[in-house]
């Protein structure tokens, strides 16, 4: 692994792998929005609407799944002392807080046919709410300190006592929720959902995947680009 | 009182903010010895007391304390630029403080700050400040002092007081490093210099 | 021993002589106890079911107010740094700074409580619970307000930066907290909500400390 603490060798890696990655995502998009746009069948009960899933629920995996990364690469940045841990987390924090902005857009524009409102307080969509508060606050801890090394050092403790405190809110905002229980909850599908259906939404979660993944590769390249252009200022004001 | 005491530094580094400050820093300091760090600005006199009081970590090399069982950040006093003292309280309660923090008694004589003792930390000028630091020094019993610009603001009488100070110091068995511009007009101390890379 | 015991005296004496915002912060509850039922009018039945939500979340938001100070001025004037110089863990000592702020702070606020549930039309037989379960998330609102001190402890502008960090952190106390109280009213047991409450305060009792002392250390390199 110390192999690629090395940048350069890391951004040649990345460099080789980016089209490729770009290409796989734009197969499993057309693939995936096939599938759910033409292929899969309407809901008997839902309608075309149900077609809104397909983009909303690959979007909170990805959420939740980005802030997964995030805290294991803090971990990582911690224990290992891995100068790219670091810039891995760092990045993954803004594209996880669009996915999961967009799993609550998706949510409420799905939430206006389904349950005659765009937002209700169920526990999902709280959780979700949350979670992209501590996305923001992480993001807001780099923003706010501006030494590099203090903003790591800082940004790695928001990180892991997010992961550790998430589950707690978890389990709190269902039991809130079971306490609070609103009239019409929508439950999805129920346990029969249709293959072709379930095909479309894996896809498109594969779909997702490669497109985090392609997001963070360029973000990260753009991280050392900066990093790099930090440190040749540095060089020049001590002038040698 | 303290005996066999020897600091001592191999192939010490430090680093800042990603920067180099010095390299390579090797020294042994026994007891009984005063040293004066030497070097311009930003050539790393704070940071290598920084560096022993084990505030921060060395970038490379090590730094260990023969002839004491125990660590050698609870074996030092280290003087700082920031002087830790707080504003609303007195300056006997400031002292007393730092002494029960510490395990010590607070001994406001040597510094002559007896008839201060009861006014509030706030109404000190800069010398009278220094001084109440300083004076941890004299409350708490530990062999190593580290003391960053110690005659910063300091009258000739507190000069003299803290040279006092360290003469008992050093003959108990202690060890100064001290940071200064000015030297502290100590007859033989052994000098460090630190080039500082620019 | 001797050195927590100092830090907690010292802490106790610095609030007595400074106010320690304690005054402040009992300032502002009682502008939110008087604010609410200007807001959502006089209506005393609707008043009571907001009653013990309102006065958590004005205590969690005063509490929040204070967080900014609790490591700050110590790291700003050294005294943290000499701290570390001794054999007491550090982890140890961020943990009785976060008492002091307990006992100056959270705690006289949550003891003053019950009244301002009254000017809220409060039921009278759900005081005690209320009572109860405030003063022991009382505690878990300073921990986690002394982390959101330490992470931004060397900041100049950390006020704000505190409640995006601290607030998501105050959910799960904030609904098991409101929660025993709401139990009652449902003629339920207000037992499991506080049960609940006490479990994540002594998660808090252990966690916090560890965090804040990597917080405070990361400043201090």
């Amino acid at each position: 692994m110390q192999k690629f603490a090395n940048p350069t060798l890391f951004l040649n890696l990345a460099n080789a792998v980016l089209p490729y990655l770009i290409a796989i995502t734009a197969v499993l998009f057309t693939l995936g929005l096939y599938g759910a746009l033409v292929t899969s069948p309407a809901d008997y009960q839902q309608g075309e609407t149900v077609r809104i899933m397909y983009v909303h629920v690959p979007a909170s995996w990805i959420g939740m799944f980005a802030y997964g990364f995030m805290a294991f690469f803090s971990a990582v940045a911690l224990i290992f002392r891995h100068p790219l841990a670091d810039a891995a987390a760092k990045t993954a924090a803004p594209i996880g807080a669009v996915f999961c902005f967009l799993a609550l857009a998706t949510g409420s524009i799905w939430g206006k046919p389904m349950w005659g409102t765009w937002w209700v307080w169920d526990a999902r969509l709280t959780s979700m709410f949350i979670l992209m508060l501590l996305y923001l606050g992480y993001i807001a801890v780099w923003q706010a300190i501006e030494e590099p090394f203090l903003a790591a050092a800082i940004a790695r403790i928001v990180a892991l006592v997010g992961s550790i405190i998430l589950p707690i809110i978890k389990f709190s905002v269902d039991w809130w929720n079971t306490l609070h229980q609103p009239a019409s909850v929508f439950k999805m599908g129920g346990p029969a959902i249709e293959t072709r259906m379930l095909a479309a939404l894996l896809t498109m979660a594969l779909a997702y995947t490669a497109l985090f993944l392609t997001l963070h590769l360029i973000s990260m390249r753009t991280e050392i680009a900066k990093r790099k252009l930090r440190q040749s200022r540095l060089f020049e004001i001590r002038g040698n | 009182m303290w005996q066999g005491l020897v600091l001592e530094a191999k192939s010490l580094a430090c680093e800042r903010g990603g920067r180099l400050i010095f390299n390579n820093l090797n020294f042994v300091v026994g007891g009984g010895e005063l040293v004066e760090l030497r070097g311009p600005n930003g050539a790393g006199k704070s940071s290598l007391l920084r560096l022993i009081a084990k505030l921060n970590e060395p970038a490379a090399g090590s730094l260990r304390l023969s002839g004491s069982a125990q660590d050698l950040a609870t074996q030092a006093h280290y003087i700082g630029h920031h002087e830790a003292i707080k504003p609303a309280l007195t300056v006997k309660e400031n002292l007393d403080f730092w002494a029960n923090f510490q395990a010590g008694a607070a001994n406001l004589a040597p510094f002559n700050l007896h008839q201060l003792a009861h006014d509030e930390a706030r109404l000190l000028s800069e010398g009278q400040r220094r001084r109440l630091s300083l004076s941890r020094l004299v409350s708490v019993m530990r062999p190593i002092w580290l003391l960053d610009e110690p005659t910063v603001g300091l009258d000739q009488s507190a000069v003299t007081n803290l040279r006092n100070v360290i003469k008992a110091h050093l003959v108990m068995g202690g060890l100064v490093i001290a940071a200064t511009h000015a030297d502290l007009g100590w007859p033989n101390a052994r000098v460090i210099k630190l080039a500082g890379g620019g | 021993m001797g050195a927590l015991k100092a830090i907690l005296w010292r802490d106790l004496a610095l609030a007595r002589q400074q106010g320690g915002g304690l005054g402040a912060a009992f300032s502002f509850i009682l502008a939110v106890v008087v604010l609410v039922p200007l807001a959502i009018g006089p209506d005393l039945v609707l008043l009571q079911r907001l009653a013990a939500g309102m006065l958590w979340l004005s205590l969690l938001l005063a509490v929040l107010l204070t967080a900014e100070q609790i490591f700050q001025r110590d790291l700003e004037d050294g005294s943290l740094e000499l701290m570390t110089m001794t054999t007491v863990p550090f982890e140890l000592i961020a943990l009785v700074k976060a008492i002091a702020h307990w006992l100056t702070v959270s705690l006289p606020l949550a003891v003053i409580a019950p009244p301002l549930g009254l000017l809220l039309n409060l039921d009278i037989n759900q005081l005690p619970i209320f009572w109860l379960s405030i003063i022991v998330g009382s505690l878990a609102l300073s921990l986690l307000a002394s982390l959101g001190g330490a992470i931004t402890a060397g900041l100049r502008r950390g006020g704000l930066l505190v409640s995006i960090l601290v607030l998501p952190l105050y959910i799960p106390v904030l609904i098991f907290g409101v929660s025993a109280t709401t139990m009652l009213m449902g003629a339920q047991s207000a037992v499991p909500s506080l049960l609940v409450l006490l479990a994540i305060t002594l998660l808090c009792l252990v966690m916090v400390p560890l965090a804040c002392a990597a917080a405070l250390r990361a400043y201090m390199r």
